[in-house]
Order: C-alpha cells, then structure tokens, then sequence
C-alpha cells in the first residue's frame, strides 16, 4: 500500500512536466490524460493481494521509479537499426527509438495512399483526430489496469494505423520499439491504435527490441477495431533486454465476420506481463491467440488473456506453448467467457509447457466460463518433460543426447513457429529459439 | 558380428526373454517370425538400446565389444539401427533436417566432414530412389501425420541415409500395400554388402519371398524355440505355429 502512495508522487511531477510539454494537443487529448493520470492514482500499482497479480510482483520495477523517457532527452544516435527489421516489412515500417519516432529509420515506400501509418503525436495534431477521439482508449480505458492508465497519461510515443474500406494492405506493417539504452533508465509508454475497416486486411508486426541489455520499463498498449469482414493478423515479438520490464496490454474488439489473429512470442525481458483481451462483439467474428513464451534462469513471463464470446456463432483458438529452462517462471491464465445468448460459440484453448530444468515453475490455468448451452468448448493444460519416446527415436538415429534433447525442443516451439506467415520472423524466432538452446544446429 | 547369449530381460519386473542366443555375421540375413506378444520387438529394442528394458542375464557382443556398454546413440553411430514397428512422431522437426543431423553426427564421428543443407539435399535425393519415398514428406514433421506405408518407408529411407553395419528391422511389411512391399524390399535388398548384416521381424512369409534369409528363428514366450533355413517360414505359414507351442510345451 504504502508503496502504491509514494509511486503516486513520483509520477505526478513528471507527469506536470509531461503534460505541459505537450501544449499543441487537442483539448479532448489533455482531458483523457488528466483522466488516465487520476484512475492510475486511484488504482495504485497493483499487488500480489489482487488475484489477478497473485504471481507476478511488480514490486520490484515500481521501486525503480523508471521517469519517462521522452522527457527532456535528445535522440539518440542508434546504428544496425536495420537488423531489427521484418526484411517483408523494409519500405512499410515505423522505428521508434526510447520513445520517439525516428523519421529516418521509418519508411511507408509500400503502403497505398489511402492507407494511414501515422505516428501518433503527428496523428492527434492533424487530420485523423477524429479517428482517435472515436477510438482511442475505448477498449483500454475503464478496462484497464494502472500500467494501462499510466500509458495514457503518458501518451504520445506510438503509431495510429487505420485502414479504410476495402483496402488490403499487401506489406505487412512493422512497428519497432527500441531500446537503445543511455545513461538512465526510463520508461516508455508505446502506445498503438489499429482501426481496420469493413472488408480491409492488415497486417501487423509489432516488435520491441534493445540494442544492449539494460535495466527499463516499457508500458505499451495496444487497441485493435477489427470491422465488419475485416481481417487483421498481428505478431507481437517482445525480446527486450535481459534486464528489462515489459508490461503490455493488446485489447481488440472484432466486429461480424471479421477475423483478429494475434501470435505473440515472448524472448526477453527479466518480467513480462501480457494482458490480452479479444471481444467477438457480433455472429461471425472469429480469433487465433497463439503464443510462445520461452523464458530461461531469472526470468517471469505472465500472460493473462480474456476472449469474450458476446453473441452467437463466433469461433476462438488459442494455443500457448512455453519453454522454461534454469530458474524461471510462467504463468498462463488464460479466460474464455462465453455469454448467455451466444449459441453456437466454437472455443477451444490449450496451453502447454515444457519444463528443461527442475527450477522452472508454471502456473498455468485455462477457465471456461460459459452461461449457454449451445457450445463446443476444449481447454486443456500440460506441463511435462520431453517425450521420453520422441527423444529415444533421435537416440537411436546416432544424435547425441544434448542436440536430441535441443530438436525436440525446438520442435515443441515450432508448431506456434511454423504458422508465422513471414518468413523473417520465422528465422529471428528460430534463432533466438536456437541460441536459447545452446544449439548446433543451422537452419 | 552380433553374438546373443542367454539374454534375460524384463519390463516393470515382468520377464519377456528367457534366455535368447543368437549369431548374427555379417552379410546374413536374418528373419525372426513368432507369435503375438513373444517378444520379437522387446528383443529388437534392447539391442537399440530402450530405457524402458532391463537387462537381467546374458550378454550381447558386438564386433566384439559389449553392446551394454554403448548408449543408445553410441551404438547407432557404431552402426547398429532399429527401423521402428511404431515409429514415433516428431511434431515441429522436419525430416530433411533430422535426417541431415543423424546423417552428419555419423560422419563427424568417422571423422569426415558435415554435410551443408545444399550438399545433403543431393545425397537424400539420391537415397530417397531407394525406397522411392515422396519428396513432399521431406519437408514435413517426422512421421507426423504420415500415413502408416509412409512410416515405414521412411524408416528404410533412414536406413538408406545411416547405412547401418546391423539393421534390425522390426515388423517393416506390415502396413506396407503390395507395391510398397516390392519397393522397400527391393530397397532394402540394394542397401545389402558383403559387409553388413540384416534381421527381419516379420509376420509374413511373403516378406521373405523378397528378401531371402539365411536363417528363420521362431520366437515363443522369450525364447527362440526353432531355427530353420528359408523353408521353416514357409511351414509356419502353412500351419501356424500350434504346433511349435505345443514342441515348445512338451519340452
Ligand atoms: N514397455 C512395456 N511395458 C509393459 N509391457 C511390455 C512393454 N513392452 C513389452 N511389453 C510386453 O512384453 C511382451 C512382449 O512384447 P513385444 O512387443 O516384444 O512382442 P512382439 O513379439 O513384438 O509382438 P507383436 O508380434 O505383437 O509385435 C508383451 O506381453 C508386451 O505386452
Ligand atoms: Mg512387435
């Protein structure tokens, strides 16, 4: 408790100094961050006493204080940008380094006119206000938990994507969030809204990164529309540094017929909490939630997921895998709730995990909440070792024991891998996969 | 090459073998046949080296050398393979890439050069006439989802890639169609050398019409109770082996 009061007084002068840095916003944008900043003063950082935040303790990056990082800091000057980009993504991207659009790293060479890929801070000065004032903060807002409020207090870093009627947007587009670590270490509140309308597609990578390891917060938000017949498909790579705190929250809400794919994989950070929350508002809307987490000695991943079932005939997937190795820890709860009227729901949810090590802790728990009859529902959960029969099979083809042990693992991500659409992503996710593994194997 | 004697072994406390001797040299071909549940493929799996068996009495020489002595992937890199009666699937690991694995973890330990993925291509092309195996399963999960011909194809394609000195094959016909049996049979035929050795678990004499034994074993309750040439497998198919459990009860 007492620590939630102190935090309180660290941000309200930075927040001052913030708000009053960002004199040219429309009124509207100045009243929702007076608004977040309150409800993250009422809320406190949240504790291990909330259900909710029973095994993940942000105690100890609440003591760090991290300031924000855009104020008052120069940008700076960061080389091999280029090898946190998507190669599919070249000429339809935007970089953000600590915080801030960098124009020269981001290019929109690939994207059609009527495509809008705007930095937010531009977006809510020009002409897209209205999309934002319709939109911005709808799904997180009142939902949201204090990470979530403070983002939007601090709002400004991040990207408005909005695709209009019809359109389909060919190259996919990347987002990057890097880290190039200074001399303090700060906090940064990425923040993205996606607005796909009726019949558009879109296609989404959004990646944080640093370029050396360092201690740092970022609180990214992310809120995607899916319209009517819409399809967006969004990869979220979070490999921050090893020393790092990530705290997100992606909120979407999918309108009749449409579809939301999201793939998260989860490499980096020392902890990491993921709040996700898909609603399928009409018939016909459907999700994929997959996700890999793969998490070695110190680290704390903690995904928390919602898909809500509102109205009839709506279809749900979610598959999550984690790989724990050393002293680490999981936690998976993932929440399918399925209302009274939604006949016909089709959900299905596993989570499953792979202990290397006898350190390594998972808590893992799939809730189906459902208030109808008519539904098909699976949920299921595993936590185990290697397949004591799949790692004899190898054996007995002549690989040594370290490098069979390594395949099967890596076989074990491979099934969230191998969905990936881009290619690119699939290689950084199978090195990083590697490297975890000690491996000797090339691709 | 691989001499049996008075092999014991049990699972979970339960003995299967009973006492297994057996001389294998090398360019012979062997065909153990018995009925359900007599411990054909227990055998197999010990000589593969199984956790899952224990090994209670009785020794097995290979080339000389204690077999017991070797781990599992010891002795497939010395050249002792297992094509599988159930071969496991391998969810997430692509068949070319395991096959290159296994393939180079043999040359490194002949101390040759590994193979890049371009230059293996070539040679699993080259292996795969062998058994005639589909290259779209190349690209696929090990097994998973492969049809149960395929897997049994793909163990020979495995045996075709390793070029094992002792290839034990267990129950490789069974689920095989009539021109698969030709052409894995035919294939496991060309794989044969002066040099090396195969046994053949098999139910079916017709097996053996292709590939021809020296030597027909009939295995009962953990025991080989009858050996033969070529013509024993062909008066088990045309009395059963009543008669061989009632010999083997009243001995
Ligand atoms: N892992 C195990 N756990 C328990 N029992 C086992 C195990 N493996 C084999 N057995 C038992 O040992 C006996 C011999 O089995 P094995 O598989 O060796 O027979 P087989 O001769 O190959 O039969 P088939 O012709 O049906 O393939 C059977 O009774 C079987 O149930
Ligand atoms: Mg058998």
């Amino acid at each position: 408790m007492s620590t939630a009061v102190k935090e309180k007084s660290i941000y309200a002068d930075a927040f001052r100094e913030f708000a009053a840095s960002r004199e040219g916003e429309p009124a509207w944008v100045g009243r929702l961050r007076e608004g977040a900043f309150g409800y993250f003063e009422e809320l406190g950082f949240p504790t291990t006493d909330e259900e909710d935040w029973k095994y993940t303790n942000v105690a100890p990056l609440v003591r760090k204080a991290f300031p924000p990082a855009a104020l008052g800091r120069d940008e700076v000057e960061v080389v091999g940008v280029e090898t946190f980009v998507s190669a599919e993504a070249g000429r339809s991207r935007l970089v953000f380094v600590n915080g801030v659009y960098s124009p020269e790293h981001s290019s929109r060479e690939a994207l059609p006119p009527e495509v809008t890929v705007e930095e937010l801070g531009a977006a809510l000065a020009g002409e897209h206000g209205e999309v934002l004032w319709n939109h911005l903060g709808r799904l997180s807002g009142e939902r949201g938990n204090a990470f979530e409020a403070l983002n939007a207090a601090f709002l400004g870093g991040g990207a408005l994507l909005r695709v209009p009627k019809g359109v389909v947007v060919e190259a996919p587009v990347q987002l990057l969030f890097l880290t190039a670590p200074g001399e303090t270490e700060a906090a940064t509140f990425p923040r993205v809204l996606v607005v796909a309308e009726r019949d558009s597609r879109l296609d989404l990578i959004e990646t944080h990164a640093s370029t050396a390891d360092a201690e740092y917060l970022t609180d990214a938000v992310v809120e995607v529309f899916v319209g009517e017949g819409a399809r967006v498909t969004h990869y979220k790579v979070q490999d921050e540094a090893g020393s790092a705190y990530h705290v997100a929250a992606t909120r979407a809400e999918v309108s009749k017929d449409g579809t939301y794919d999201l793939t998260t994989v989860t490499l980096g950070a020392r902890l990491s909490r993921h709040e996700i929350e898909v609603v399928l508002t009409s018939p016909g809307a459907a999700c994929h939630v997959d996700g890999l987490y793969l998490v070695g000695d110190g680290q704390h991943a903690d995904t928390h997921s919602l898909i809500e079932h509102r109205e009839p005939d709506c279809a749900s997937r979610q598959t999550y895998k984690g790989i724990l190795d050393g002293k680490s820890r999981a936690v998976f709860n993932g929440r399918v709730y399925v209302h009274e009227g939604a006949r016909g729901t089709d959900a299905q949810q596993s989570n499953k995990n792979l202990l290397l090590s006898t350190d390594a802790r998972v808590d893992t728990k799939p809730q189906l909440e459902i208030y109808n009859d008519d539904v098909k529902c699976a949920h299921g959960a595993t936590v185990g070792q290697l397949e004591e029969e799949e790692l004899f099979y190898l054996l007995s083809r002549g690989l040594h024991p370290d490098l069979a042990r390594n395949l099967l693992t890596y076989g074990f991500a491979e099934e969230i891998v191998e969905k990936i659409r881009f290619g690119s992503i699939r290689a950084q996710l199978d090195e990083a996969i590697l490297n975890r593994l000690h491996a000797r194997l090339e691709a | 090459m691989l001499e049996i004697r008075d092999l014991h072994a049990t699972v979970d406390g339960k003995e299967i073998l009973r006492g297994i001797n057996l001389t294998i040299s090398k360019g012979e071909i062997h065909a153990i046949m018995g009925p359900n549940g007599s411990g054909k493929s227990t055998l197999a799996k010990i000589l593969a080296g199984h956790p899952a068996y224990e090994v209670t009495k009785g020794e097995v020489l290979f080339e000389g050398r204690n077999l017991f002595e070797l781990a599992p992937d010891e002795r497939a890199r010395e050249g002792v393979f297992l094509a599988f009666q159930y071969p496991v699937e391998v969810p997430g690991v692509s068949n070319a890439q395991f096959l290159r694995l296994a393939y180079n973890e043999k040359r490194k330990h002949l101390g040759e050069e590994e193979l890049d993925p371009l230059e293996f291509k070539d040679l699993l092309a080259e292996r795969a006439k062998v058994v005639e195996m589909d290259a779209s399963l190349m690209s696929r999960s090990v097994n998973e989802g492969f049809s149960g011909g395929e897997k049994k194809r793909n163990e020979i394609l495995q045996m075709a890639v390793l070029e094992p000195k002792l290839a034990v094959l267990d129950e490789t016909d069974s689920g095989l169609d009539i021109d698969a049996l030709r052409i894995v049979s035919e294939g496991v035929n060309k794989l044969r050398t002066p040099e090396n050795a195969v046994v053949l678990v098999t139910h079916y004499q017709r097996l053996l019409n292709y590939i021809v034994p020296d030597h027909v074993h009939v295995l009962y309750k953990g025991r080989i109770v009858r050996t033969g040439g070529k013509e024993l497998a062909l008066e088990l198919e045309e009395k059963g082996y009543d008669w061989i459990k009632e010999a083997a009860a009243g001995a």
